[in-house]
């Protein structure tokens, strides 16, 4: 099939049919800032950060599109940081960093665009998390599971097990907390327990090197989904 | 029974009732009616009827528009027009069952009008045609046409006034050549923002797909709007065959056709009229298989929203109807390709649907022939707010704000000076008073930084402080974001305390430019339209109204006397004649003094509620 042509910061570079803008950007060296994008799920546009300017023709009329899920076409013309594209970034950088002035990475990215010290008086109540849904999305789009999801709507939207309780079907695969940008969602792990969203799992020994490397409920959930008997998964990754 | 038949039996029915031989009391039921006292009327007529050994049939009808009369019955007598009486408490029906039925009392001052055209009702007893009233003088109905007059209960009143004429039609045109002819009469999207109907048909109609969903919008959730309630309510037929010719023009020859009727569950009279409505159209062989022997399928039903503003947003709607949280979803891919269940969906508004029949009744022409350039047709507004006629209006489109005002309207309440009109709901914008000769249309609304929305159209008056205006509208949406964009999520919330800030007198200048800087980058970056056009309430006072909030910031000065931080009572003691009132209303205790002697107001204690300057009958009361 014939590759699509379009231009990018006046760089003429080419796309396959299908693709999403953000992912051409990258690939061909442009650098795109996000906060809510894993390669691994399906992209939403919920940060807002990986905004460009998009025309059909030099000089027409232009959008602002989310990057992440606009599926490129040919003789597209883009802007990366064009004024309305800063100022979309600008905007979405200082409201969160008013919102988490803690989330980590949070001040060095909003510090590129500088911005430092947002006009609007800082948030305590909303911990680091950003809302980027990137543990929602992992947990039910990578490990089929569905424990978190959104609880309430708006300003006091939260992400978490429903109703915040500890969730029957959470496997303490600790996926969430490994995916989130920001460090918001705490693991612990002491002695053969881990801890997560409020709900404990007891930890399995590897029968190899005696260390305790996973909840013994995410390798019975691990047995029953592929069938592989639960004395074969009591090694860890590290000896297998 | 066939169609025919079906018309014949209807409107012998119809027509009987309009020459009966017993008198015929119409009540205005609509949620609107009821809210003003028509269940209890209802309650008592047959009591009072009785009790008065009269026989009469009483038949609870839609609303037919002007809230401000309500609640409306009408009384049809045997040989005599059907008139209609305005503000209709209890005491005021014994009286008209009594005068007008015993005894032959038509009482002409209690009475808005004669419902009905044509020369055989005209001038009776000194009461003018209803539609001579000055409010209802320059409309046109069109998707409103049955409202008020026939009983949304009955598909033979829908029948017997030209029902289901337009999906008979249909049937004998190609599905190519009726989207030709909605594409002809010019039918815009009645649910905001005014996309061609035929195009989007169209679109529709050519994507690939096994089953194409039509959807009919009723999540109607503007603060002030309430045109699609009264047409569900109203005359839920209408909608059920406009939908139904969208359908069989979309899918037919090419897919199977599914509907649904997206209603907020808020709407409880809406959703058990329709899906009364939905039940006699089955019965009677317009919905399900073979419809009127044309072999075209279609079935439809009711889903219930949960009470989500966000949700009359298309993709938040279908989101919703897959029984998934109302979240927008980005529509770089249309949801005509990929909607409701990544199958081909065509979403239109209850208005919309109600104007179709109608168009393929009278011809693409006929339509096409109303309104401006570029929007054809009448519009339905919601007009409330301080004008002294307020309620339901459809006019024709390009109709000035001014006429809306002066008008249809009856100018403002209580002689004071109009200011400006909010139309569009939360996504609207404010348009001052020196605008007011523009006409009204999708165009020229946008043109000045509002939009049509759903239509609604609230007046203000020198009463009205613009940027409480705007914090209201900010605090609604605030409360209805849904959250999933950064922009309008926390946009909104920062916008609301800067607005709060400027109302209570602690606003700074560089708060007006922050606004106005968040406002622009929202409407590029947010996701969905609600975040997108949640900034034109604060922008567009900012635009014309700046001046206010100047005065906020730098006099701490609210010169409507609506931001309570920034005025102060006092009491004239020129004026007061010590009668007292005020103290005996004060909830705080802060209005004190002798009898008969000035008295004051302890600003430590005033809480600023006013009730003080609203008792005292000297008007000795004053706010500054």
């Amino acid at each position: 099939m014939d590759k699509l042509k379009i231009q990018i910061d006046g760089k003429q570079v080419e796309a396959e049919k299908g693709e999403y803008l953000l992912g051409v950007c990258r690939r061909n060296g442009f650098a795109i800032p996000t906060l809510c994008h894993n390669d691994q799920v399906t992209p939403e546009g919920r940060c807002r950060l990986c905004v460009c300017e998009i025309r059909w023709e030099p000089g027409g009329r232009s959008r602002i599109v989310a990057s992440c899920l606009y599926p490129v076409d040919d003789g597209l013309i883009v802007e990366t940081h064009s004024d309305k594209v800063m100022l979309v970034r600008k905007t979405v950088l200082e409201l969160l960093l008013a919102r988490n002035p803690e989330a980590e990475g949070l001040p060095e990215l909003a510090a590129e665009y500088g911005i430092t010290k947002p006009r609007y008086p800082l948030d305590t109540d909303y911990g680091k998390c950003i809302l980027c849904g990137l543990c929602v999305q992992t947990c039910r789009e990578v490990v089929g599971v569905e424990a978190l999801g959104y609880l309430m709507r708006g300003v006091t939207k939260k992400v978490g097990p429903a109703f915040m309780e500890p969730s029957p079907v959470c496997i303490g695969c600790g996926a969430c907390a490994f995916v989130c940008p920001t460090g918001h969602i705490i693991m612990t792990e002491q002695g053969d327990e881990r801890k997560i969203w409020g709900k404990t799992f007891k930890l399995e020994k590897c029968g190899k090197c005696g260390r305790f490397y996973a909840p013994k409920f995410e390798l019975e959930w691990m047995s029953r989904l592929t069938g592989v008997p639960y004395e074969k998964l009591k090694v860890c990754p590290d000896c297998r | 029974m066939d169609f025919k038949a079906l018309q014949e039996k209807s409107r012998r029915e119809y027509q009987a009732r309009l020459n009966s031989e017993v008198p015929v009391i119409y009540v205005g039921a609509a949620t609107c009616g009821l809210a003003a006292g028509a269940g209890e009327l209802l309650k008592m007529l047959p009591s009072e009827l009785s009790a008065l050994k009269l026989k009469a049939e009483v038949v609870p009808v839609g609303c037919i528009g002007p809230c401000c009369f309500e609640p409306l019955v009408d009384i049809q007598k045997p040989g005599k027009p059907r008139i209609c009486y305005k503000q209709v408490t209890p005491r005021i029906l014994k009286t008209l069952l009594q005068d007008c039925l015993v005894n032959d009392n038509l009482h002409p001052e209690l009475a808005l009008g004669i419902v009905g055209e044509g020369p055989a009702f005209r001038g009776i007893d000194g009461i003018p045609l209803l539609f001579d009233h000055q409010m209802l003088k320059g409309q046109m109905r069109v998707a409103l046409r049955n409202c008020g007059y026939i009983d949304p209960t009955r598909i033979e009143d829908y029948i017997a006034r030209g029902g289901y004429i337009g999906l008979e039609k249909a049937f004998r045109m190609k599905p190519e050549e009726i989207i030709d002819w909605i594409k002809k009469s010019g039918l815009r999207g009645r649910g905001g923002g005014g996309f061609g109907t035929a195009r989007k048909w169209d679109s529709v109609r050519k994507a690939e797909g096994s089953v194409k969903y039509i959807l009919c919008n009723g999540d109607e959730g503007d603060p002030g709007a309430f045109m699609d309630r009264s047409t569900m309510e109203s005359d839920p037929h209408s909608v059920i065959e406009g939908q139904l010719i969208a359908a069989y023009a979309i899918s037919s020859g090419k897919a199977r056709a599914e509907g649904y009727i997206y209603v907020r569950n808020e709407y409880p009279l809406a959703v058990k009229n329709l899906a009364l409505a939905l039940e006699q159209a089955r019965q009677y062989g317009f919905l399900g298989k073979n419809i009127l022997g044309s072999g075209f399928d279609f079935e439809l039903r009711i889903n219930r929203g949960g009470g989500a503003f966000v949700c009359g947003e298309s993709s938040a709607l279908m989101r919703s109807l897959e029984g998934k949280a109302g979240e927008p979803r980005q529509k770089y891919i249309h949801a005509s390709d990929k909607g409701l269940w990544e199958q081909p969906t065509n979403l239109n508004n209850v208005e919309t649907y109600a104007c179709v029949p109608e168009i393929i009744n009278r011809g693409p022409e006929w339509f096409a022939g109303i309104g401006t350039k570029g929007s054809k047709g009448t519009k339905v507004f919601s007009l409330v707010g301080k004008v002294n006629y307020t309620g339901l209006v459809e006019v024709p489109m390009g109709v000035t704000l001014r006429d809306m005002v002066v008008k249809i309207g009856g100018g403002i309440r209580g002689g004071k000076k109009v200011k400006a009109v909010q139309t569009g709901g939360p996504s609207g914008g404010v348009i001052p008073e020196s605008l007011f000769d523009l006409q009204v249309d999708f165009d020229e609304l946008a043109r000045v930084g509002s939009m049509m929305g759903s239509g609604g159209m609230i007046v203000m008056s020198e009463e009205d402080c613009m940027v409480d205006v705007a914090l209201y509208y900010v605090k609604f949406l605030e409360q209805e974001s849904c959250g999933k964009c950064v922009p309008c999520r926390e946009g909104l919330r920062r916008m609301k305390n800067i607005l709060s800030r400027i109302t209570e007198g602690k606003g700074a200048m560089e708060d007006v430019a922050l606004l106005y800087e968040l406002g622009q980058a929202m409407q590029i970056g947010s996701l969905c339209g609600l975040g997108q056009s949640a900034p034109n309430p604060v922008l567009s006072t900012i635009k014309y109204f700046r001046k206010e909030y100047e005065q906020h910031i730098l006099e701490k000065k609210c010169c409507a006397g609506v931001c309570t931080a920034l005025i102060s009572y006092s009491i004239d003691p020129q004026t007061c004649n010590g009668c007292h009132l005020c103290e005996i209303h004060c909830p705080t205790g802060a209005a004190k003094g002798e009898k008969k002697k000035p008295h004051v107001i302890n600003q430590e204690l005033c809480i600023k509620c006013g009730i003080c300057c609203d008792v005292c009958r000297q008007d000795a009361v004053l706010k500054k």
